[in-house]
Formats: structure tokens, sequence, C-alpha cells
């Protein structure tokens, strides 16, 4: 069991966006050369007040409001990388990624290669996605699948409060520019987390098994991990236990935990708020089905948005988006 | 000032309220959890919307922003179907697919309400390339504010649009603030009309609150750009009087600039500076704001009572 399982008497609850800025706050603590820019991340701490104190805590030199110049502050922050800074960048909206796609892409990711291994790029780049907002098409996308197609990026999804701690200060240490996509649908959401101070890491690139089950194994990320902890608790008085495998970092991915949990259940459905088409589901299932081909005992499946923009209309969306109530009907009709 | 008929006054002036009662309806009915998702409103802004596309021709276009709901209304877009846009139902504009920010009506060349801050400019120098290659005499003013000035689109259009002489007029509504951050975060120098300077055309700054000034401003650079003498960036100093969304608790602000009492409001000053010299009589004022607050009405009542979005219409225009 790794460490963020162990459950400590002590643990305090905490909120999704809190878990932000103690991250933030501790590893600023720790190390100096941590910087933290963005739109509105300075005195007005945030739109989620997820950077707030941090101002009046560091200083106008380590804690910047950027003017809207996604590309153009994305790519300063990789050239303070590249020169000593470890930079902690926001985009306020995961959608707005496609602003900044070419530091990301071009220079970040490729930098240190190019260069014959003469720089790193240690930047944190945090956002918010996915959808259950009715925020519309511009502003629900789950874009993980792109990032994770790019050698030289790591894309980290926190689905909890305490995922969120543990994988961004991993983050910030990390000497790679590493995507930090987080879910504004689970912002309020609370979780008893290690008191400060503590050394609490998650290590990136480690999967982690959210609940243990015999039956089904469903892979989920982001938001869709609450999700399938809700259906496999109806299903469990059904008298059906399904094993929820949350990847946490889905570039590199952890296969090794997702096949060894499939050597028990055989059974595997992937659910993720981004659509179907060269997703993570479909790389998840390309790399079973290439290790071992007998592995699974009936197809497996992915369960993913229509391929269509995230509709603004509630109604819409919720048809749109998969949820506990859509993830127990598909392990109910595998099951049968 | 420029001369203006009656009619086109009291038009003004109609459109000024259809705009306000519009919105203070959409913050009302967000408030009780009617119209999802999230919302910016314009109100204190009205003046810019007014007065910069009423002094455009029907079938020259616009592009707007996030903030965008003043700016279509003032172009002529329908407000039954912009308020059913916002609560999602079939009937709006974007059969509830998009929602407040991204309202369109092309057909009164409104190109779109935009979420993506910037891309108002670029897409306005498409519509005036379209115009200028099909030689239609139409021109096209891009909505913008003074954060979205900071943004690489905007000033990548601001050159080309020099650079091809597009008929475009560059709008900037500076409200003070973007999201919850000051001018000063976001602009280097004290008016973004200055910006216009390095890319080689005009640009002025203009009180935003004055619907007679921007309505003759806009009208001005409209004549100009459209005879192919290149771009003009007009930048209108206004306030926002709401939060950057609505919800927002706005601790950014200071209690002067809290207090109701301290807001300028374009409609009353257009009320008081200019309805005596417009000939507009007390009775003309009421009947036209009575005016507007039935269409509003008319609004309200039309999106309630319309139907949710079919689910097959989620799959439909993805498309063409
Ligand atoms: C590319 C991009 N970056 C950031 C945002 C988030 N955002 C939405 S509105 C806004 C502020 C825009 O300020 P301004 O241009 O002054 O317009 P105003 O809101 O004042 O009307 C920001 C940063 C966005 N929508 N798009
Ligand atoms: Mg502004």
């Amino acid at each position: 069991m790794n460490q963020s399982n162990q459950k400590d008497k002590k643990d305090k609850p905490l909120k999704y966006y809190s878990a932000v800025t103690r991250a933030f706050r501790e590893e600023m603590i720790r190390n100096e050369n941590v910087v933290l820019i963005g739109e509105d991340v300075g005195e007005s701490g945030g739109i989620f007040a997820q950077t707030k104190g941090l101002f009046s805590e560091f200083g106008p030199d380590r804690v910047r409001d950027t003017p809207i110049a996604e590309a153009g502050f994305t790519s300063l922050a990789v050239g303070a990388a590249m020169t000593g800074l470890r930079p902690i960048v926001e985009i306020g909206f995961e959608d707005f990624l496609t602003a900044c796609m070419d530091p990301i892409v071009n220079q970040a990711a490729k930098l240190r290669y190019m260069l014959g291994g003469q720089v790193k790029v240690p930047v944190t780049m945090y956002t918010f996605g996915s959808g259950g907002l009715n925020a519309g098409p511009q502003h629900s996308q789950s874009l993980a699948a792109w990032f994770s197609h790019v050698p030289g990026l790591k894309v980290v999804m926190p689905s909890s409060a305490k995922d969120a701690l543990g994988l961004l200060k991993s983050s910030i240490r990390d000497d790679n520019f590493v995507l930090c996509l987080m879910c504004k649908s689970l912002i309020g959401s609370r979780e008893p987390v290690p008191q400060e101070n503590t050394e609490f890491l998650i290590p990136l690139g480690k999967a982690e098994i959210k609940r243990s089950g015999e039956d089904v194994t469903i892979v989920a990320v982001g938001a869709m991990v609450r999700q399938a902890l809700a259906a496999s608790k109806s299903l469990s008085g059904e008298g059906i236990e399904t094993e929820v495998v949350d990847p946490r970092t889905v570039s590199p991915l952890d296969i090794d935990t997702i096949l060894e949990s499939l050597s028990k259940t055989r059974r595997l459905i992937v659910v993720h708020e981004a659509m179907s088409p060269c997703g993570i589901g479909a790389e998840i299932i390309a790399q079973v089905v290439e290790t071992d081909p007998q592995l699974l005992e009936c197809a497996p499946l992915r369960l993913t948005p229509p391929f269509a923009p995230s509709p603004f209309a509630p109604c819409l969306e919720k048809i749109y988006l998969p949820d506990a109530e859509k993830i127990a009907s598909s392990v109910r009709t595998m099951m049968s | 000032m420029v001369e203006i008929s009656k009619t086109k006054a009291l038009e003004i002036h109609c459109k000024l309220w259809e705009i306000r009662l519009f919105e203070l309806k959409a913050s009302e009915l967000y408030k009780d959890g009617t119209l999802p998702g999230f919302i910016h409103l314009s109100v204190g802004q009205e003046a810019c919307a007014v007065g910069a596309c009423l002094a455009l021709n029907r079938d020259d276009f616009i592009t707007s922003t996030h903030r965008g709901h003043g700016h279509c209304l003032a172009k002529g877009a329908d407000a039954k179907a912009m308020m059913a846009e916002l609560a999602g139902k079939e009937t709006g504009y974007s059969k509830g697919r998009g929602g407040s920010m991204h309202i369109a009506d092309v057909s009164v060349g409104v190109l779109g309400a935009n979420g993506i801050v910037g891309q108002s400019a670029p897409l306005a120098c498409g519509a005036a390339y379209t115009a200028q290659v099909k030689k239609t005499g139409q021109i096209a003013l891009a909505f913008f504010g003074e954060g979205a000035s900071g943004a690489g689109p905007v000033h990548e259009a601001m050159n080309i649009a020099a650079l091809w002489k597009l008929p475009v007029i560059f709008f900037c509504e500076c409200n003070r603030y973007a999201e919850l951050s000051p001018f000063d975060v976001h602009v280097s120098v004290p008016n973004v009309s200055a910006r216009a300077k390095g890319y080689g055309f005009e640009g002025v700054t203009i009180d935003g609150s004055d619907v007679m000034e921007v309505y003759s401003s806009v009208l001005k650079a409209a004549s100009k750009v459209r005879q192919g003498m290149g771009p003009i960036l007009i930048e209108a100093k206004t306030h926002r009087w709401h939060g950057h969304y609505e919800g927002d608790p706005m601790n950014y602000l200071d209690r002067s600039e809290r207090d109701p009492d301290n807001r300028i409001d374009p409609i009353q000053r257009f009320e008081s500076d200019f309805a005596e010299t417009l000939e507009l009589s007390p009775d003309d004022l009421l009947s036209s704001k009575k005016k507007a607050l039935a269409l509003v009405d008319q609004a309200v009542e039309f999106a309630l009572s319309s139907e949710n979005p079919s689910s097959a219409l989620m799959m439909e225009d993805v498309l063409s």
C-alpha cells in the first residue's frame, strides 16, 4: 500500500482548492526558487481563492499577476525555469491551454532534448478543467490526452483534495514540465489530509487503487473517480464488487497497476470526461491488449461523452457526461 | 455632437434601457437559480454597446466577448432568443448549447459573443477581409476589454489590419478591471488607445459613459474605415457595476468603489444631458423605457415557457 492510503487520526479535512494553496505555500517556504505567476494569482487570491494569502506572505517578486497573455507568460516561465527558477504557472481554465500550446509543446517539452540535456524545465502548470458546471463548450474541456501524446511532459490529474496536495507538491519538486489538470467540479470537495508541514508527497507515475474488488476494474480519472466510487457502493449492495483504479498521473501511465488489477477481475471499463477518439481509454485498452490479448474475458468498454463539444444546457450536459448511474449500469451489463 | 433625429434619439434611449433591464433581470434569474452556468454582465457599460452599434449599418459585423449581452442587443439581436439561450432552452440562439457567452445572430451581423479573451479582434479582421475581398462596403467592429488588449491575438490582429488596410474598428471597453485585477496589472500605458500608434493607425480615447460621444466617434471612424483608410482603435473609458461574473464577491474593490452612489450611470447621463437638446419630453422618456421593459418581460416569458433542448440536438451542427 502506498503512502497516500495511510490514514492518520490527526488528519484534518481540507478543501480541494485549499490543498492547492497549501501545496504552494509549503513548497515556496521549502525552496526560494519556487515562484507563482498567472492571471489573478496575486493580491486577489484567485477566482476560486486557490492562491489566497500567498501574495502577502511571499511578496510581488515571487507571486505575480500576469496580464492576459498565456502564450507569453508560459514561454517566460520556461525561460525562467531554464535559468534557475521553478515557476508554478496558473492557466485559469483548462480550455485556455490552447492559447499556450507552442510554449508547452514545442518549447517546454523539447528544449532539454534539443539542447543536449543542458537544461531542465521545472515548471508546474496547473489549471481547472472538465465539466459539470454548465460552463459551455469553451469552458468545460478535458484535454489530458492531447498532452499525454507529447514526450517530455508529465500530466497529472488529482481526483481529491489529498491527491491535489500530494501530487502538486511532487510536481513542484519534479525537474520537468508537469501539467496538473484539476477539476472545477471538485473545488469545494473536502477530504482529510495529513497535518501541515508533514512531508506528504504522492509519487508521480503511480496509480492508486481507490477501492478493491474482484469483479470489474474501473479505471477512472479526475472527477470520474468519485463517480466510480459512488457507483461501486451501490453495486456492492447488489453483490458486484468493483475495483477502482485512479492512474493519478496519466503520463507517464502506470500500466502495471492496471494490469495487476485486471489479472484479478479480467473485466475493464475506462471512464473519463474527454471523448473516446485517441483518448486515454484508447491508450489504456491498447496497452492492455498488447501486453496480453487473453487477459480480458469480455470486450473492454470506454465510458465517455459522445463526440461533440460539451453542451451548455443542464439537461444536455447531464446526458453528455458519464456519472455514477451510467457507470453502474455499464458494470451490470458487463457482468450479465 | 452629431445631429440626430428624434427617432434615433428615442431608439438610443430605448436600447440603453433594454440592455439595462435585460441584464438586471438576468442577474435576478441567476440568483434564484433559474439561469445556469456563468454569466458576465455589462451593467454600467450600456453606452458603449449602444453608441457603437447604432452607428453601424445593419449588415456591418460585430464580434463580441464573454460580456456580450449589450453588444448583441444593441446590434439588433432579439431579446427573446437571447434570454432563452441564457436559460439553456431549445428556442435560444444556440439551441441551448452555447449559453450566455456564445450568443450570435448572424442575420444582424452579430458573429458571436466569445469565451476566449482576445479572439474577438482577429475574428473581426476576418469579417473585414471578406468585406474587402468581396467589395461589399461592410465594416467590422471588434469589442474587447482592456484586459484583452494585452493578449497576443489582439496585437497580431492590429498589425495585420494595418498592413492590409482592413475596414475594421477595434473598440476597447476599458472598464478598469479584468477579472479581479485593475487596469495597472494589464496595461503598461495610461491609455490603450496609445497602442494604435505603434501599428501606424489612429487611436482615440473617449468617454464611454457618454452615449452620444461614443455614437459620434464610431460614426466618424466607420466612415473612414469604410473608405479603405485602414483600421481605427477607439478606447472607451467605462465602468463595470457588477462583478466579473454574477456571484463575484468583489473583495478587490475598496469601499468607495463599492458605493452605489459613486457609480456613473450612462442612462441617467443621457437623460439629464441630452433629453432637452434632442427634444425628448419626460413622457417620451417614460414611454421608451416602458417599451424596453415590455421587451424584456416578453423575453423572460418566452424563455421560461420554452422547452428544454431535445437530446438529439446535442449531436447536431458538430460538422457542416
Ligand atoms: C484566453 C483566455 N484567457 C483567460 C480567460 C479568463 N478570463 C475571462 S474574462 C477575463 C478578463 C477579461 O478582461 P477584459 O478584457 O478587461 O474584459 P472585461 O471582463 O472587463 O469585460 C479573463 C482573464 C479567458 N476567457 N480566455
Ligand atoms: Mg475590463
